[in-house]
């Protein structure tokens, strides 16, 4: 693999370069030129039919230009779709043409194949090496024309997880706060999309506040908060029937809604009398479980992937701060000890690390080791807030708000260098982003 | 209603906007012009606003809204006289029920926010009902950061954004 030499070089600044990262922050690479330059052509069709998404041959242009975005959007690729590469024969798919591709490090080729009308599409997607001439992975998808994008964002997967060695994140969604209007009556609206942006659904209408949303890990469902009834209540979505309940019955607000890893359970924060402390419920209902007791505001928290430690923010020692805890509210220890305020502790679906908003004057979006040590500060907006891990745990999402009387806030993705940082497109402004897990 | 405590009313209204002017507000609400109007011994003028409705609260109290320093919630001299004057036109006003709203400014993260609205209205509703209005007229919602009432992004804007607001509920 030693051609592949320089994205092995990326793949190291991955896991950690924090001073260089801290340095660079305002760079946003995309000048590709230490990124891995790979072809993507359009993916050929033995036979053009159609289908309720396109024709096949379209649904092949299509399909190449996700991948290409795909794998520029996580700042390791220099991509060329299929607007800049020549079109292939599907006779070259499984035997490149090489000699024609110089230039290039890597080489995408698949193809689209329908019986027409409203059948499955099948979609190929083959990785070659350039210089050794060799097929690195081989991989089909069979998806209802509809879902084209997901075949698309599963073939850019592997090939990122081939040539990265990480784990793949792409083919994921994403729960967020739509929002419009002015900043003292903004209207916020319960959203979903793909995790780059696509696929775009309102769930609630605007009529009332809907905030800080969560997925359930299978998809299924929403968490939320909705200011319905002027009450602040947490709601359990169902996606599929368009229903919705409480998450407890309670004459007092609940609010920041997480599931566990597992989908079993429910941790949420609900204030009684003033004082707000964090509960546990089953995501079937029943009597809530109180996890702090202290005077002091707890809020949040966030499960371990194993599910055994719960990391949350309090203000017990006087400012916002980050605590560690077992699942079951003992042995609850405080692991921030740097400068300023710490908030929205969001551990890393691989365990190693536990993203927050710090806070010193500025909101900026970092991470640091689930013992508090290796701080890095990985965004420098006015407001950054509120990270949220993509699947594996390489990427975060947040909210960036600008200052001022218009207070527009937008959805922002960084890797974990600092470097790649990135607006995601939505089309109304957007908060309160949530990543869900990679789909199956 | 007495003049004196009339003038007492008026007094503590005075002492509560000068005494808020300092933490907060440079664009402090207009002080009300019918202060210290007091509900239950006058019958309403013909124009006057509805006795028990809200703007009759709005008229009769020394101010609606309370103001906090950065993080905090506890009620100073100057919010108590004007929690004060809210109790007393409860008190006259008996049947009336009240929202207290919660808020906090823009530089704070937004469940946390929550948390701390919530802490802010219900130190409000604690004292009111230590000057005997029944808890159970009162009710309680934080709004966080999501409904400022001045849109800046500064330390003036910001202070005016730390209130706890009285609302009557109609």
């Amino acid at each position: 693999m030693i051609r592949f030499a320089p994205f092995a070089l990326l793949a190291l600044l991955l896991v950690a370069t924090p001073a260089q990262a801290q340095l660079s922050v305002d760079v946003t690479d995309d000048s590709g030129t230490n990124s891995l330059k790979i072809a993507v052509p359009a993916l050929p069709t033995s036979q053009s039919v159609s289908t309720p998404a396109g024709t096949t041959d379209e649904l092949g242009v299509k399909i190449a230009q996700v991948i290409a975005d795909d794998l520029r959007n996580s700042g390791l690729f220099a991509p060329t779709g299929p607007e800049g590469s020549r079109t292939i024969t599907m006779s070259e798919v499984m035997a490149p043409q090489y000699p024609s591709w110089t230039g290039f490090e890597a080489l995408v080729h698949g193809f689209v194949r329908s019986a027409g009308g409203e059948s499955d599409i099948t979609v190929g997607c083959y990785l070659y090496d350039t210089a050794l001439k060799s097929e690195l992975e081989r991989k089909g998808y069979v998806v209802a024309p509809r879902d084209w994008r997901r075949a698309a964002h599963k073939c850019a997967d592997a090939i990122y997880a081939r040539l990265s060695g990480e784990s793949p994140f792409f083919d994921s969604r994403i729960a967020y706060i739509a929002e419009s209007g002015p900043k003292d009556r903004r209207v916020k609206r319960l959203a979903i999309m793909d995790s780059d942006g696509a696929n775009h659904r309102f769930i609630t209408n605007g009529q009332a506040i809907a905030l800080s949303p969560r997925f359930s890990p299978d998809y299924g469902s929403l968490l939320y908060v909705s200011y319905i009834q002027e009450r602040v209540r947490i709601f359990v979505y169902n996606i599929g029937t368009g229903k919705q309940r409480l998450v407890t019955e309670s004459t007092n607000p609940t609010f920041a809604p997480r599931w566990s890893p597992d989908g079993r359970s429910i941790l949420f924060s609900m204030a009684i009398a003033g004082n707000t402390d964090i509960y546990r419920v089953s995501a079937q209902g029943g009597v809530p479980v109180r996890l702090t007791t202290s005077p002091g505001i707890d809020v949040g928290g966030s499960c371990s992937p194993d599910g055994s430690r719960i990391v949350f923010e309090s203000d017990r020692s006087g400012s916002q701060q980050i605590y560690v805890m077992n699942a079951d509210g003992s042995n609850q220890q405080r692991i921030s000890h740097g400068g300023g305020r710490y908030a929205t502790p969001e551990w890393s679906p691989r365990g190693d690390l536990i993203a927050f908003t710090k806070i010193t004057g500025d909101f900026n979006i970092a991470v640091m080791t689930p013992d508090g040590g290796n701080e890095r500060i990985l965004t420098h907006g006015w407001q950054d807030e509120a990270p949220t891990w993509s699947p594996n745990g390489r990427v975060l999402q947040f909210f960036r708000t600008s200052q001022g009387s218009s207070g527009i806030s937008q959805v922002w993705q960084v890797d974990l260098t600092g470097v790649n940082e990135r607006r995601i497109p939505t089309p109304l402004s957007g908060s309160d982003p949530a990543w869900g897990p990679l789909l199956p | 209603m007495t003049s004196f405590t009339r003038a007492l009313m008026i007094a503590s209204a005075v002492i509560a906007l000068s005494a808020c002017s300092k933490k907060a507000p440079e664009e402090l609400p207009p002080p009300p012009v019918d202060t210290a109007r007091p509900a239950e011994a006058t019958p309403p003028a013909p124009t006057g606003p509805v006795k028990g409705s809200q703007a009759d609260f709005l008229a009769s109290v020394a101010a609606d809204k309370i103001y906090f320093d950065t993080d905090k919630y506890d009620i100073d001299m100057a919010d108590q006289d004007i929690l004060r004057s809210q109790a007393q036109w409860l008190a006259a006003n008996s049947t009336v029920k009240v929202t207290v709203e919660g808020h906090a400014d823009e530089r704070g993260t937004r469940d946390y926010n929550l948390a701390l609205g919530e802490r802010r209205a219900n130190a409000a509703k604690t004292y009111l009902a230590s000057l005997g209005v029944d808890p159970a007229r009162i009710t309680t919602i934080s709004y966080g950061k999501e409904r400022p009432a001045a849109l800046g992004s500064d330390e003036a804007a910001w202070a005016q954004n730390r209130r706890a607001v009285t609302v009557t509920v109609q």
